[in-house]
């Protein structure tokens, strides 16, 4: 087995009365490629921000390459390499594609290199037609391109991507697939997905949230196939 | 990239040069040098709500902390050159506690309105209740809402007798405003002022890129209050006294007003805003037949329903749409200069 990147060890967070994540131990090797699945309120994005540092866990412990880092700020998180996608695009709408790349690819490098890393990534997405647009004209696709840009312009390590494949049409789902592809060779990457046919594209490791905690880990025909699975998560699509 | 930004540089310095020696010619120079002490002032607030996203309510706090603090060291030392340095630490000192605090506490939005306009009006409670001999800063009495009149004003640097003042004043303000404007445009175009750009659009996703957002709105609050802090000095200079009023309610909800009339998110827009509103405040107080406040207040309502970007942005979409027509393959240019300000 590869080194490890990224451990949990009983993470717990609690809103209240409601445990969201319920001692959740986890453990991702290096380029590793994992989905996160689960019914809606399973804890997924609960524990996808506890990583990110977007909350602070009520128990437990973070580490990433051997660091512990519960309870450090986001900004500390990604200053080590991990690149994060979220559910919404977050990206900077009143500024150009350029600028939104650059300003990723400006906080590890110089000016110079910077410059070079944007133009190099702008190429490698096609985005060269709309690179001097304003992001927040884009349409949807376009924009979970520019923030996956984002993203693999700081050179991560680990990758993690909340629902990359919401709302795009077939085509982009498929760049998207070959886009995360590439990122996946130099890096370990975490993606939480609703979309079973997403997964299915990518195929990998599957870790099943249900309730806070995980239900099952393996590789993604074994999870489909599996009947407790298919109750709690896939019920009605069968 | 690098010609560009040094062909810029030269166009600032150029059409600058040439507003400081024209103005005269319209305006007397002690109602100038005030505009342009208003227009600094109107820059500090375009700068940190305008590209940084602060929306700070208590730019008149760093203003009058930086006249009181020049008009107290002026007494204490004699002299305006230090006094004047002095003017610009101490806003930019009480911005980086104030600042730090408000966004270390992650206090954003209204909540940072509102403690921004309270920090304000403690200020001008406090300086109304100095009436009394007991409040003194080395020689020099407070004097309450009387204010503090009689401090030596801008002199020349060493030599305490030779004042700056009348026409020179107005030349010293006049630079004082190109270089701070240059100093505003080179931070915008350096990495620090694209990174607050990149900021104000989304501090999640520049957070998750790893940058320190709390630190960089700290420092670029202070940068603020540094240039509002001189500003401040300035108005001391020209009025000769400094009063409470300088933190009163209206002079901050002034600044605010211009910097929305002139344009956010342009260099130009807040110091055209605050320029051309006080110099209309200056010709509306020399009639009685409407009151001064009412114009003000139909003119921001004016400017929100059908200006809301202001008065700089809107004129430069104009003049993009008229030149698109005689030279199409310009524009894109023009548009992206426009909105960098």
């Amino acid at each position: 087995m590869a080194e490890t990147v990224l451990e949990t060890e009983n993470l717990t967070m609690r809103f209240g009365g409601v445990v969201a994540a319920d001692n959740v131990s986890f453990r991702l090797a290096a380029r590793e490629l994992r989905c996160l699945i689960g019914p809606n309120g399973a804890g997924k994005s609960t524990f996808f921000k506890c990583i990110t540092g977007l909350l602070t866990p009520s128990d437990g412990r973070i580490f990433m390459r051997h660091e512990e880092t519960t309870g450090w700020h986001p900004h500390e998180i990604a200053s080590l390499g991990v690149g994060v996608k979220t559910q919404v695009p977050s990206v900077m709408d009143g500024l150009t594609v350029r600028e939104n790349i650059w300003l990723a690819a400006r906080r590890r490098h110089p000016v110079v290199e910077a410059n070079r890393k944007t133009a190099d990534m702008i190429e490698r997405l096609e985005l060269n037609a709309i690179a001097a647009a304003d992001v927040g004209r884009l349409a949807h696709g376009e924009r979970q391109q520019v923030e996956l840009g984002i993203v693999a312009v700081g050179d991560p390590w680990l990758v993690l991507l909340d629902e990359p494949a919401a709302g795009m049409s077939a085509g982009d789902v498929e760049r998207m697939v070959a886009i995360i592809r590439e990122l996946n060779r130099s890096a370990a990457v975490i993606i939480v997905e609703h979309d079973m046919q997403f997964i299915r594209s990518i195929a990998s490791t599957v870790t099943v949230f249900h309730q806070g905690s995980v239900l099952m880990e393996d590789h993604v025909d074994k999870v489909m196939s599996d009947e407790t699975v298919r109750r709690v998560y896939l019920g009605k699509k069968g | 990239m690098r010609g560009n930004q040094w062909r810029e540089y030269l166009w600032i310095v150029a059409v600058g040069v040439a507003l400081i020696v024209a103005l005269p010619s319209a305006i007397d120079t002690y109602t100038l040098t005030v505009l342009l002490v208003y227009a600094m002032l109107g820059l500090s607030l375009g700068l940190i709500w305008g590209f940084g996203g602060i929306l700070c309510f208590g730019q008149a706090a760093f203003f009058g902390l930086g006249a009181y603090a020049y008009a107290i060291s002026a007494i204490n030392f004699g002299e305006s050159t230090i006094p004047m340095l002095i003017a610009i630490i101490v806003p930019a000192a009480f911005a980086a506690i104030l600042g730090a605090m408000m966004f270390y506490g992650r206090l954003a939005d209204v909540y940072l309105g509102v403690i921004t306009l309270v920090v304000t009006l403690i200020f001008y409670r406090f300086m109304n209740s100095t009436a009394g001999p007991e409040y003194m800063i080395g020689s020099a009495r407070l004097g309450g809402f009387n204010g503090i009149p009689g401090f030596q004003t801008l002199n020349v640097p060493g030599y305490p007798d030779f004042y700056v003042w009348g026409d020179s004043l107005y030349y010293v303000v006049a630079v004082a405003l190109l270089l701070v404007f240059l100093l505003v445009t080179w931070l915008l175009g350096s990495s620090f002022g694209r990174i607050a750009v990149g900021i104000r659009e989304s501090e999640t996703r520049m957070s998750l890129m790893g940058y320190d957002v709390r630190a960089r709105k700290t420092v670029l609050f202070t940068v603020g209050a540094a240039i509002a802090g001189l500003s401040g000095a300035f108005f001391a200079n020209w009025a000769e006294i400094v009063t409470p009023g300088l933190f009163s309610l209206p002079q901050s909800a002034e600044i605010i007003i211009w910097c929305i009339v002139g344009g956010l998110g342009t260099r130009i827009g807040p110091m055209v805003g605050a320029a051309g509103l006080s110099y209309l405040k200056f010709l509306l107080g020399q009639q009685s037949l409407v009151d001064n406040t009412l114009i003000t207040g139909l003119i921001l309502v004016l400017f929100v329903l059908f200006l809301p970007r202001g008065l700089v942005p809107a004129i430069v979409s104009v003049a993009g749409r008229v030149l698109t027509r005689r030279n199409r393959p310009s524009r894109r240019l023009r548009v992206r200069r426009a909105a960098n300000g």
